[in-house]
């Protein structure tokens, strides 16, 4: 999932205070919290508070989509709407902005929204946590199924660094669990430690280098035919 | 242990047989090195302490970049420096020209670290590196020395440089198993020595030193006296993993609290609680150990130099 967090209120309000109807777009997408039409309703409520306070009245109108990154289903549920209204204001990811404004060219789309990271919620708990950072060359193999990337502050690949107490990271004071004991105790479990003795190397940034780009051939792979490279 | 060659007079005590001490300085926010440098010529006059430690922004903060205080430290203390060189700050190729560039002013040993998070030091909004970690640093420090190359195993024009590298190890990690497991690694890459992470628990250290036994490299556990009761109580409440003895806490506000307005008096007060501390410290590790030393962060400290050391056979030239 892509967790995401909305931006202040006020933040939100100097991004659409140009435009007098905005149309407010919830994602039923991997975004969570979960931002759907409940959630773009409220938001249109306090932005029309806030709004009146500055002696001016907005409309608007909420809607959701399925899939904000996804073009066709993005493009076929917004155009309908976007001739009555100035500016559209989204709450899905980062992506769900970009698509939008791909898809809609003739319209602005704005982000109600800052994307925090991919990851999921602790089973039974009020807080999410980053599992993956899409580095293009997984380790979680090696390492009993905890990402040291992603789950270590320092992004170490031999680690620990030392600095944990209790199994507990010394970024955060203490209140997320070292990803590097993680992965020592599930290795350990599975009498499999000769993977966290392994050495290893340097990463190759290359494959998380911005922006970030792939193609698919046509036997479903990115992997680059050989005649294709001759071209 | 590497069969590399001793370059820093650090390595060639060890490998005479010294019971060797280093010492640490801190160049921090400050234009002025007077006092670093006053402190590393203390250090020299002991005839105890081969080199001196110049950290690397400490608890994250942004401190002078520890190069050009370890060069000055050389040239007008005639002690030699440890330089501290953390990933936290720089990518690959910013500690690799780094490298090169103490190698020309003379440096002869490096110690690698992470380093403390940029999160919890005075910056905390900056981005923080670790491009690479400090294993994967002894890795490359060990190509130019070894093999005279860079990390990529382009050839550095006039050869290998000459330096020794050490680790870190923390004595306070908990758990500790993958702390051992990991200094494992960082041996495997060719580190010449280990210098610990502070100990005040006897017990502790012996059974943590005893465990790095296995690596056959020499070992220089740390210590760190404490110039005040503030600075322990910081210590005990702030540095992962590490609590100073209650006695020893109540001790030094006791010592302070009795001689209030007579400065002399809450010294000696202070420097008696240390050496009764640490003296018999440093003389059981000696005794009853294999390490090759004592790291010592008396860090503005030196008047307690000549009293803690000062029964220990003389060794440094």
């Amino acid at each position: 999932m892509i967790i995401t967090q909305l931006k202040d209120i006020d933040q939100i309000y100097n991004l659409i205070k140009p435009y007098d109807k905005i149309l407010i777009t919830g994602c039923d997408g991997c975004c969570q919290p979960p931002r759907s039409l409940n959630e773009a309703k409220v938001l249109g409520q306090l932005l029309e508070l806030k709004s009146r306070t500055e002696g001016k009245e907005l409309k608007w109108k909420a809607i959701t989509v399925l899939r904000q990154c996804d073009d066709r289903i993005a493009a076929t549920t917004c155009r309908p709407y976007i001739e009555e209204f100035d500016a559209i204001l989204t709450l899905a990811c980062g992506l769900g902005v970009v698509m939008m404004n791909k898809v809609l060219p003739e319209i602005l789309t704005f982000p109600a929204q800052n994307s925090m990271f991919g990851g999921v919620q602790n089973t039974g708990e009020n807080n999410f946590i980053e599992y993956c950072e899409t580095c293009g060359d997984c380790i979680i193999g090696e390492t009993g199924g905890v990402c040291p990337r992603a789950g270590c502050a320092k992004h170490l690949s031999n680690g620990p660094c030392g600095g944990m107490v209790e199994g507990m990271c010394e970024v955060g004071g203490y209140t997320i669990p070292c990803a590097w004991v993680q992965i020592w105790a599930r290795l350990k479990e599975f009498n499999r430690l000769d993977l966290f003795k392994k050495y290893r190397g340097p990463r190759d940034y290359r494959t998380s280098t911005s922006p970030g780009y792939m193609t698919i051939y046509k036997d479903y792979t990115n992997i680059k035919e050989e005649k294709e490279e001759k071209k | 242990m590497t069969n590399r060659p001793a370059f820093s007079n650090l390595m060639k005590a060890v490998q005479e047989g010294h019971f060797v001490f280093t010492g640490e300085l801190e160049p921090k926010k400050i234009l002025n090195l007077d006092e670093i440098i006053h402190s590393a010529k203390e250090m020299k006059k002991t005839g105890r302490i081969v080199a001196a430690n110049v950290t690397d922004g400490p608890q994250g903060d942004a401190y002078m970049s520890s190069m050009v205080p370890s060069y000055l430290v050389q040239e007008k203390a005639n002690i030699e420096a440890v330089w501290q060189v953390t990933v936290r700050d720089r990518n690959r190729v910013a500690l690799f020209g780094d490298v090169i560039a103490g190698a020309v002013l003379g440096l002869k040993n490096i110690l690698t670290l992470t380093g403390d998070h940029t999160a919890l030091g005075d910056h905390k909004k900056g981005r923080a590196v670790y491009d690479i970690d400090s294993t994967q640093f002894a890795e490359m420090l060990s190509m130019m020395i070894d093999d005279g190359v860079d990390y990529e195993g382009n050839e550095i024009e006039g050869g290998k440089i000459e330096m020794n590298f050490g680790c870190v190890a923390n004595p306070n990690s908990d758990p500790r198993e993958p702390e051992i497991l990991k200094v494992g690694r960082k041996v495997e890459q060719g580190v010449d020595f280990i210098q610990t992470q502070t100990a005040f628990d006897i017990d502790q250290a012996k059974d943590f030193l005893k465990e790095l036994e296995q690596f056959n490299i020499p070992v220089l556990l740390g210590i760190f006296p404490l110039k005040s009761h503030g600075i322990a109580w910081y210590f005990d409440n702030f540095i992962p993993g590490v609590s100073v003895p209650k006695d020893l806490l109540k001790a030094l506000k006791t010592a302070e609290k009795e001689n209030k307005g007579n400065k002399q008096g809450k010294y000696a007060a202070i420097d008696k609680i240390n050496i009764e501390f640490f003296k018999p410290f440093i003389e059981e590790i000696k005794k009853s150990t294999k390490a090759a030393g004592i790291h010592c962060m008396a860090v503005e400290y030196e008047r307690l130099f000549a009293p803690l050391l000062g029964d220990f056979p003389e060794y440094v030239k």
